[in-house]
Order: structure tokens, then C-alpha cells, then sequence
């Protein structure tokens, strides 16, 4: 008896080494443990012994049984394996080959800037306004302290359609626009698209200005400084140093032009400064009581700051872009540069 | 303008450097643009005098000279200068010197001959940019001094950029007088000496336009010495203001117009008949002026004139006919106040920009007449001798502009500099600028000074109390802002986001003209009104864009001649139409797709970009504002698209939001195009607007999905089906189109469409038995409808 249970366990083994997939191992599993195995068989003799037999007979079974048990968990368990590694070497792929889809773009620099210029003065609640592009001598000039052959004209050359119509030649006629429909306290940015009839390396006859704007009752020169000031700091990431210098907006008394230290030699000196070490960067200064009165705004009662800088020049400072040219031409070989 | 060093000490003996100065004036409102010396590096350059001059025996271009430099003994230096001769006085760069350029004079043989040092050119001596011959100087030139020294050449010209208020520095002596006070030393202004009159002559003025011309001085001079020329001081001031000497009656003018900031004009007076005549020009009247342009006047131009006719154009430039020349003798010296607004925008309308009509226009001191023609009837007889007669002074009490006063509230500093300053202060600032000071019980009475015109208003005045007290030094705060929270309209979506989107779909923002040609805009809107610009820049930015597509084309051939096979642009901008006579200013989005649809790469076949691609983008947008049911598409004609390709998209009230669709291929070859281009251009104010979401309960009964194959009409649009069945049937919750197929097995003319519906109910488990009602119902209404028969 017992060496034929160890000789079945034996037979066992040896078609387990042999079986060379889950399904032969399964056919192997039900022809021992099944109804009709040899183990279950095996189990309907012990009826024959006698009562002493049975216990010593029936665990001798019991552990042959759990013998091949254990010998086929082990080939099943080598069986997956090789079979998940088989698997898993079909599988393989080469990982370093380019992902598939959709090349990502981007918005156009001038946006880019325009979006960083916005969200810093959003951080500090100023308002989004928009203005029409061509405009009216009224907004543009006349409401702007700007009277005709006042030789502030000469600054703008102005694109005409007709003695009255004309395209916008900065964004300060937003300021009027936003005046005209709104009562202080006003703290305003107007971003936009301005056009001059000039054209040469270092213009061109359509750039982009951002115009801001601040009306309330106790706004003063000091309120202009620090805004700027902090504007600029926070646009180069840097504390750059910042001068205010006197200058001449027909629109703004007292007015001023902000240099910063040159960002491209630090204010040592060089080609894009001129060797001053100074860059002119805005134009601003505070509001000038013939624009309150053209707009029906009481300047005794209200004072106010207004500013105008160039997108492009913040622009060309700040990704260090040496011809203002490039902007329009659209070349994809610069616009991505800026994704 | 230029001013230069030398000439400003004579007016204000200020002590601190050049880099100083420069500083300050930059920080006082006058910016200084550069910063130059009056010549350039050179050593070793002596006055010399020509002794005697004998021809080379070698070269008959060359001569061989005698030249004293002083005490030394006469040098031998041969000279190939035309102009050479004895007794002329030159500069002589002696051995050793080293000119311009690190050029080292050395003794040497030129055609056999000794050459001890080098006769100079202006050029040579970096005075002129060109010479046609050696420089002459004066007889009385000093032997032997370094040049240097002789014409003060150790000088530094300053380019100052004014501002156009600040009129009142065009000048040296306005410069100047800024200048004294930020460096608190004493102004010394030009006092011209007592002139005798010495002659009897006069000439009537008859100022017929007073309100233009409120002050006209006129004297003539007689018997000036025709032979007499500029002294080298004078030249040399000219020079490094920028202006050439052209003899003595037109140097002085010039002279006195850089001086003082006084525009002078000199008549021959021979050629003027009877009584001058300040008046407007005639219609029909012509004047040639100096420049040889002869101009048509009319009303508008303020003109001088005779008995006879214009003579010149008043504050701008003198005419042709009355010109002085090198035989005049006699003249008539005109200083005139012109007021500015008689003068403005006549120098553009005419394309004539004069430093008189530069001054004119942004004005000039009316106090100054009568210094400055004193001051250059001084000058001029100094020069050129000659019998002076006295002022004709046409004068007009009543036009005469009256020093500007302006009350002035102490308090105001306060509240727009933000600074508190000693009264006694602010009262030194304004006296130093030369303003009169009266103190009343609640303001100040300020009356600015004639040549400060630009003080007209109390926020002038506080801006020069910023001036003098230093923009720098003035304080700073962070802003005090009241914080009141506006709400956010979520029912617009923001354009960034858009852009965004489409940045994420492949897109690259183009900015391109607003202005762009005729012909391409009468190709892609025919049907649109131009709006064209008055004085374009070129005429390929002449008109105002209808669509954004022109400058898209326009930017997409450049990348594709740059080998970008594919493109996809999108740009933002008004487009500018005109309706029932009005312009229209309207935002749009304009999109513009041509190449491949997916970047190569090496898993999928390549595929170009059609129609549906494009229509994605479109749709992802509508997805973005989760607006896509109350949006549609519909086949549109458009002018500058393909017929059979072109879809126009409707917003739920039927708003036309935009076209959508292949370049059409008439227009190809037009626009030298040579594959596919899609094109799309919406309506920003449409396509930002977007569903504020409300929330729905989430069903928790299983959807189910059958199948349908439907054969209709091969030009059939399938859109019409699928948003009948959205619409009738509320059970269906999403219509999928999975296949359309056209080919075997389907009747010619014909195609197939396979649509999956989901179907769901909210409220129970759909029964079979009514799905099959339902989808039995939907067949035969599409059958009836569209028919639309299910595929066998």
C-alpha cells in the first residue's frame, strides 16, 4: 500500500514536470483529486480494512494526497510565472520612442506680457476696459488737453480716414471713455492695440499699449510712484532701481517718464540703454484737471494717476528680443520660442 | 537741440561737471539724448602762417611751403591743397602731433621732398565730416598757439530733447537760465549794447493781422561791407550747434536764433517795394521760397508782403525773390512775434519744418523782440559795418499776450505731491524761475515770467515744485486701495481661456495689421464696404480688414516659404465693416489650419487636415462654454469659400456667429496657394458666452444602447436626423454617428449612416418591449421625414 501511494505520488510529480500549461495541470488535478481520481479511489478502499487499518491507512492517503496538493500548487505557481514573464516580454515596447497626439501651441508675446501686466494690477483690484480702435478726434486728442496744431500732434502721426476719424494713436482714450460712463472711485488698465504712421527698424505703424488709470479723492504723486514702482518690480521679478523724471504729457501736470536701471547690463552701460545705464520704460503722471473737465469731473474734489507703457518694449526687455520687427511678422520659428 | 558747454558758461558760470550737468538736466525735464566732445582727440595742432609756396618739381599736384609756427624756424612741408597760399593762416599738425584716428605725424619725403608736418583740413582735424581745402583761419590767428586752445575746441555738446512746453530752452540762453536755478548760481542774459542810430531810413510796417502777428520790429541797415566774413568765434558756435556758416547776415540771424530762441529774418532791401505788409495770403497767390519750392497760399498762411506780393512765409521761411545774397548791402531785419497758433500745423501741411517754425509754433518769449534785434544789429555791424536806422515797431496793445497769472492754493503740494514743504521753500523755487510772487488771504497770486507761457494752470506750478524739489526725491506709497469685490459675469467665458484652448490644440496666436491691401480684401469680402485710410503708410496697409483672413493668409505663406508645411493660427482683433453708412468696430476669433492634421510621428499614417478637424477645435470651444446643444452647423455659402465646404454656425436665436470652411480654390491661385486651407471666423461676443451649469440627479437605471444603419440620400446631412431624434425623443440622452459609407452594397447615390443611440430613462430600468416601440416608432418617422430607411 504504501509504496504504492508513493509510487503514485511519484507519477504525479513526474507528469506535473512534464504538464506545459495551466490546462494540462487542471487535467492532472482532476485525475487525482477528482470524482473518479486516484486518490479518491484510493479513499473507497479504506472501507475494506477493518476499523484498526482505517485511521493508519486513511492518513497515510491523506498525506500523499497533500504531497501531490503541494507539488501541484508549485508547478501551477511556476506555470503563471513564466507565463506572466512570457507575457510580460511580449509586451515590452520602447519607451524611449516620441509620444503620440496634438503638438501644444502658444499665445503670441505680446499677449503673454499683456497677461502678466494684467494680473498684477488685477492682484490689486483694477478693472479690464476696452476702447474702439478707430476713434474720434474728441477722445483721442480734444478730450485729452490735445486741441488741434497743438504740437503734441506732431508727437502722434496719425493715421486719418477723415478730419475727424482717425486711428487711435495711444490707449488714453479709454481714460475718457471709462469717465464718461463711470463716477469715481476708479482704478482701470486699458490694454490695446494703438497705431502711429511710422514705420522703421525701431517702429511699427500698429503696437500695444496698456493704459491705467486711477481716480479718487485723496490719490497723490506719491500713490503714482509707489504703483509704478511696485508694478515694475514685480513685472521683472527683480528689484530694479527706478527713476522718475520730469517730462511733458499734455493729459497729465505734473508728468513724468520712468526709467529703470538697464536690465541688460544692470545699469552699467551698453548698446540697448544708449550707455546711460537707464531704460525709458513709461510715460505717466497725474491726471490733468482740463481732461476732468471735459468730462464733467470735479477736479478740486477728485485728483488722480494715469500711465501708458509699450507691450512691446516690456516685452523685448523682458525675453531680451532685439528687433521690434519680429512681433508682426509672425514667423512660427520666433512665436514658438514663447510657448 | 544742441547746445554746448562753452557758450552756456558765458550765461551761467556753474561749476559742476559735465556728467553732472547732464544728470540733472535729464532729472530737471530737459533730457539729454548724448553727450559729445566739440572735437575729436587730437594733440599737437598749432596756428601757422604760410610764408611762401613753390611748385613741386616732381608732382604738379603738390606744392612745397614755408610755413611759420612761431618762433621756431619756417618748416618745409609740401601741401596738395587747392587753397593754399601765402600768408594764409592754417592749422599745422607739427611733428609729432597725432590727429583723429591715432595718426602720428612724422617727418617724411613725399616725390623726394621733406615733409615736416601736415597742413589740416577741417575733416582732417575731425571739425567736419568733409573739406574741399585747408581750414582757413583769420589773419589775426594767434602763430603758434595750439588750436586747441585758439578755438576753444576742449568743449562738450550737449543734445538736450525738450519737451514741446518747455519753449522757453530753445535757445542757449533759455538753457541756461534752467540751469541757474538747480545749480543756484546767478543768470547773466544777453545785454546788447545801445545802438546809434546812423541813418535816417526807415520802412512802414502795416500789420493787417494783428491777432497772428501782435508784434513787428523792422530796421534797416545800409552799406554793410560785402567783403566781410564770419569770425571763427561765431563759426565755430554755429558749428557745434549743428549749422554751417553761410556769411555773416545769415550767420547772424542764426547766430541770435540759437542765443536768444528769437527767429530773425534779413530782407534785401532793394528788392522790397514800398511799405511792408504783415497780412493772410491771397488765394490763388503763389511764393517761391528759399528752398526753391514754391508754394500756393491761400487765407490760412500768414504771409509777409510788399506793395507787390508775398515776400515770405511769416515765422517760416523767407522767399526767393527778397532773398539776401553775396551782393547785398542793404537790408531790412525783421523780428516779428508771430503767435503760435497762426503758425501751427503750417510747417506739416506744407512739409516745411524750420527752427523758426519750430519755435514759432510751440512760441516764443513776445518780450524778446526787441533784446534780440538789438542784439543782432551788434553783432552784424561788428561783422560787416554799415549805417543802422531805427525800429519800426508795429506793435498791437490789444493782441500783445499779458504774463500769465495763476492763483495758486499752498495746500494743493499737499494733496498732489504728497509732501509737506516750508512755504519759504516753495517761494525760493518760484522766484528762482524767475516768478512774481503776490500773497493773498487764501492763495497765492503767481505771475510767470514772458518766456514761461506754458504756466497757465495751478498743476503747472505744482510741477515745478516737483521739479526743483527732485522727482526723486519725492515720496512713495503703496496705494490705499479700496477693496470692493465686482462680480465675476461666469456667463462669459474669458477669451484667455479660449485661447488657451486653443493653444492646447495645436495653435499658435498670430497679431497681425489691422490695415491691409485692397485687392485681398475685395477677394475674401467682395460684398463689404472698405474703410481705407487717408494717408496709409504703404498701400499694402491701406484699408481697414474686413476679415482677419488677409494677414492670416498673408502670415501663413510666409511660413510656408520659411518650409512650415503646417500652419495653424488663430488671432483676435476687431474687424472693421461698414453698416448702412456706419463703421463697425467687431471682435472676432479667425482661425486658419493648412498642413498635416498630427505632427509626424511614427505610429499612425499622416494625415492632411481637412474640414473636421478644424470643426473640432470649433466644437471644443462650444464644449469649453458647454453651449454645444445650442449651437449649430449648416451648410453656408460664403464668397471666399469652397460651396460644397463651407458651414455657417448658428447660435439657439439663429445669431449668425460665423463661417466656417475651405479656401476657395478660385482664390488659390489669387493668393499663390498651392494646398488646402481652412478657414474659420467667429463672433467673439457669441462664442464667449457660455451655460452656468445646474446640477441634474444622477440616474442610477443602466442605459441602453441600440444600434441603427440607415440608408438616406448620398447629400443628405446627417445633422438633421440626429438633432430630430434629440428633439423628439426625450428617452434618447446621446447620439453617437459611428460610420458613414458610401460603396458596395449600397445603392448608387446613396450612403449608409450608422448611428448608435443611448437610451435612458431616469426613473426605471427601460423594458425591451419599450425600446422596440420607441425605436419602431423612430423609423418610421425618419422614413416619412427624411427617407431615411434602416440598412438590410
Amino acid at each position: 500500500m504504501e509504496n504504492s501511494l508513493e509510487s503514485i505520488v511519484e507519477k504525479a510529480e513526474k507528469e506535473l514536470a512534464e504538464a506545459q500549461s495551466l490546462s494540462v495541470v487542471e487535467e492532472i488535478r482532476v485525475s487525482y483529486l477528482g470524482k473518479k481520481g486516484v486518490f479518491t479511489r484510493q479513499m473507497k478502499t479504506l472501507g475494506s480494512l477493518s476499523p484498526e487499518e482505517r485511521p493508519i491507512v486513511g492518513a497515510t492517503i491523506n498525506h500523499a494526497k497533500q504531497q501531490f496538493q503541494t507539488l501541484l500548487e508549485q508547478r501551477k505557481a511556476q506555470l503563471e510565472n513564466e507565463l506572466l514573464s512570457k507575457r510580460l516580454s511580449e509586451e515590452t515596447i520602447d519607451v524611449t520612442l516620441p509620444g503620440r497626439g496634438q503638438s501644444v501651441g502658444g499665445v503670441h508675446p505680446v499677449t503673454r506680457t499683456m497677461r502678466r501686466i494684467e494680473q498684477i494690477f488685477n492682484r490689486i483690484g483694477f478693472d479690464v476696459a476696452m476702447g474702439p480702435e478707430v476713434e474720434d478726434d474728441f477722445h483721442n486728442f480734444e478730450a485729452l488737453n490735445i486741441p488741434a496744431h497743438h504740437p503734441a500732434r506732431a508727437m502722434h502721426d496719425t493715421f486719418y480716414f477723415d478730419e475727424h476719424t482717425l486711428l487711435r494713436t495711444h490707449t488714453s482714450p479709454v481714460q475718457i471713455r471709462v469717465m464718461e460712463n463711470q463716477q469715481p472711485p476708479l482704478k482701470v488698465i486699458a490694454p490695446g492695440r494703438v497705431y502711429r504712421c511710422d514705420s522703421d527698424i525701431t517702429h511699427t505703424p500698429m503696437f500695444h499699449q496698456v493704459e491705467g488709470f486711477v481716480v479718487d479723492k485723496n490719490i497723490n504723486f506719491a500713490d503714482l510712484k509707489g504703483v509704478i514702482s511696485e508694478f515694475l518690480k514685480a513685472f521683472f521679478e527683480k528689484d530694479v532701481s527706478v527713476r522718475f523724471r520730469p517730462s511733458y504729457f499734455p493729459f497729465t501736470e505734473p508728468s513724468a517718464e520712468v526709467d529703470i536701471e538697464c536690465v541688460m547690463c544692470e545699469g552699467k552701460g551698453c548698446r540697448v540703454c544708449g550707455h546711460t545705464g537707464w531704460l525709458e520704460v513709461l510715460g505717466c503722471g497725474m491726471i490733468h484737471p482740463e481732461v476732468f473737465r471735459h468730462i464733467n469731473i470735479d477736479s478740486d474734489e477728485f485728483t488722480g494717476f494715469a500711465f501708458g507703457m509699450g507691450v512691446e518694449r516690456l516685452t523685448m526687455l523682458r525675453y531680451k528680443i532685439n528687433d521690434l520687427r519680429l512681433f508682426f511678422e509672425n514667423d512660427l520659428k520666433f512665436l514658438r520660442q514663447f510657448n | 537741440m544742441l547746445v554746448n558747454e562753452a557758450w552756456l558758461k558765458e550765461f551761467v558760470d556753474y561749476a559742476i561737471p559735465t556728467e553732472r550737468l547732464t544728470e540733472k538736466l535729464t532729472m530737471a525735464g530737459l533730457e539729454v539724448d548724448s553727450v559729445n566732445a566739440a572735437a575729436a582727440e587730437f594733440t599737437g595742432v598749432v596756428v601757422g602762417e604760410v610764408l611762401s609756396v613753390a611748385p613741386h618739381p616732381n608732382a604738379d599736384k603738390l606744392r612745397l611751403c614755408k610755413v611759420s609756427v612761431g618762433d621756431t624756424e619756417p618748416l618745409d612741408i609740401v601741401c596738395g591743397a587747392s587753397n593754399v597760399r601765402v600768408a594764409l593762416r592754417i592749422p599745422v599738425a607739427t611733428i609729432g602731433a597725432v590727429l583723429p584716428g591715432n595718426f602720428n605725424i612724422k617727418p617724411s619725403k613725399l616725390r623726394g621732398e621733406p615733409s615736416n608736418g601736415m597742413l589740416c583740413s577741417e575733416e582732417e582735424l575731425g571739425l567736419a565730416d568733409s573739406a574741399d581745402g585747408l581750414m582757413e583761419l583769420p589773419s589775426d590767428a594767434p602763430v603758434g598757439v595750439d588750436i586747441r586752445e585758439y578755438l576753444q575746441l576742449d568743449d562738450t555738446i550737449i543734445e538736450v530733447d525738450l519737451t514741446p512746453n518747455r519753449a522757453d530752452c530753445l535757445s542757449i540762453e533759455g538753457v541756461a537760465r534752467e540751469i541757474s536755478c538747480f545749480t543756484n548760481q546767478p543768470f547773466n542774459g544777453v545785454k546788447p549794447a545801445v545802438i546809434d542810430v546812423t541813418t535816417e531810413d526807415i520802412k512802414q510796417v502795416v500789420v493787417e493781422a494783428p491777432d497772428d502777428c501782435p508784434r513787428y520790429l523792422g530796421r534797416i541797415i545800409k552799406g554793410l561791407d560785402r567783403s566781410a566774413t564770419t569770425p571763427i568765434w561765431m563759426q565755430e558756435k554755429l558749428r557745434r550747434c549743428g549749422q554751417r556758416s553761410l556769411g555773416p547776415l545769415v550767420d547772424v540771424t542764426n547766430y541770435v536764433l540759437l542765443e536768444l530762441g528769437q527767429p530773425l529774418h534779413a530782407f534785401d532791401l532793394n528788392k522790397i517795394e514800398g511799405d511792408i505788409v504783415v497780412r493772410r495770403g491771397r488765394a490763388g497767390e503763389s511764393l517761391e521760397l528759399l528752398n526753391e519750392q514754391t508754394i500756393t497760399l491761400d487765407e490760412s498762411v500768414l504771409v509777409i508782403a510788399d506793395q507787390k506780393r508775398a515776400l515770405a512765409f511769416a515765422g517760416v521761411m523767407g522767399g526767393q525773390a527778397s532773398a539776401v545774397n553775396d551782393e547785398t548791402t542793404d537790408i531790412f531785419l525783421e523780428c516779428a512775434f508771430f503767435t503760435p497758433i497762426s503758425i501751427a500745423g503750417k510747417s506739416r501741411q506744407f512739409g516745411l519744418h524750420t527752427d523758426s517754425s519750430h519755435r514759432f509754433e510751440r512760441g516764443v518769449d513776445p518780450e524778446l523782440c526787441y533784446r534780440a534785434i538789438d542784439r543782432a544789429t551788434e553783432l552784424l555791424v561788428g561783422i560787416a559795418g554799415g549805417q543802422v536806422g531805427s525800429i519800426t515797431d508795429a506793435t498791437s496793445v490789444k493782441t500783445m499776450p499779458v504774463n500769465n497769472q495763476v492763483s495758486f492754493r499752498f495746500e494743493r503740494i499737499q494733496r498732489v505731491l504728497g509732501i509737506e514743504l516750508e512755504e519759504a521753500t516753495v517761494e525760493s523755487y518760484f522766484t528762482s524761475l524767475g516768478m512774481g510772487l503776490e500773497k493773498m488771504a487764501d492763495e497765492w497770486l503767481v505771475t510767470a515770467p514772458s518766456y514761461r507761457f506754458d504756466i497757465a494752470i495751478e498743476a503747472d506750478l505744482i510741477e515745478e515744485v516737483a521739479r526743483l524739489y527732485g522727482y526723486d526725491n519725492l515720496p512713495q506709497n503703496s496705494l490705499n486701495v479700496s477693496a470692493s469685490l465686482a462680480a465675476i459675469e461666469e456667463k462669459i467665458q474669458p477669451l484667455d481661456r479660449i485661447k488657451d484652448l486653443l493653444v492646447d490644440l495645436g495653435y499658435q496666436e498670430a497679431i497681425t495689421y489691422s490695415f491691409t491691401d485692397e485687392a485681398a480684401l475685395k477677394k475674401l469680402t467682395p460684398n463689404d464696404e472698405l474703410y481705407p485710410l487717408q494717408n496709409p503708410i504703404s498701400s499694402d496697409l491701406a484699408v481697414m480688414r474686413t476679415t482677419l483672413w488677409a494677414g492670416l493668409l498673408k502670415a501663413m505663406d510666409a511660413n510656408n516659404k520659411r518650409n512650415e508645411e503646417t500652419v495653424r493660427f488663430f488671432e483676435t482683433g476687431l474687424k472693421f465693416t461698414v453698416e448702412k453708412g456706419q463703421l463697425v468696430q467687431e471682435q472676432v476669433l479667425s482661425l486658419l489650419v493648412t498642413g498635416q492634421a498630427q505632427p509626424e510621428q511614427w505610429g499612425e499614417p499622416s494625415r492632411a487636415i481637412d474640414f473636421y478637424d478644424l470643426k473640432h477645435d470649433i466644437e471644443a470651444i462650444l464644449a469649453v462654454n458647454n453651449m454645444a446643444a445650442d449651437y449649430q452647423f449648416k451648410s453656408a455659402v460664403h464668397d471666399a469659400l469652397h460651396p460644397g465646404q463651407t458651414a455657417q454656425l448658428l447660435n439657439k436665436d439663429g445669431e449668425q456667429v460665423g463661417y466656417i470652411g475651405l479656401l476657395h480654390p478660385a482664390l488659390e491661385s489669387e493668393f499663390d496657394i498651392k494646398k488646402p486651407v481652412y478657414l474659420a471666423e467667429l463672433k467673439q461676443s457669441l462664442i464667449q458666452t457660455r451655460h452656468i451649469p445646474e446640477f441634474q440627479a444622477i440616474t442610477k437605471y443602466p442605459p441602453v444602447r441600440r444600434d441603427l444603419a440607415l440608408i438616406v440620400e448620398e447629400n443628405f446631412p446627417v445633422n438633421e436626423i440626429v438633432s430630430y431624434i434629440y428633439s423628439t425623443y426625450d428617452l434618447v440622452s446621446d447620439v453617437v454617428v459611428f460610420d458613414v459609407y458610401q460603396g458596395k452594397g449600397v445603392e448608387s447615390g446613396r450612403k449608409s449612416v450608422a448611428l448608435g443611440l443611448i437610451l435612458q430613462d431616469k426613473s426605471k430600468t427601460l423594458a425591451e418591449q419599450d425600446i422596440e416601440e420607441l425605436i419602431g416608432e423612430l423609423l418610421k418617422n425618419i422614413k416619412n421625414l427624411f427617407d431615411a430607411q434602416l440598412r438590410e
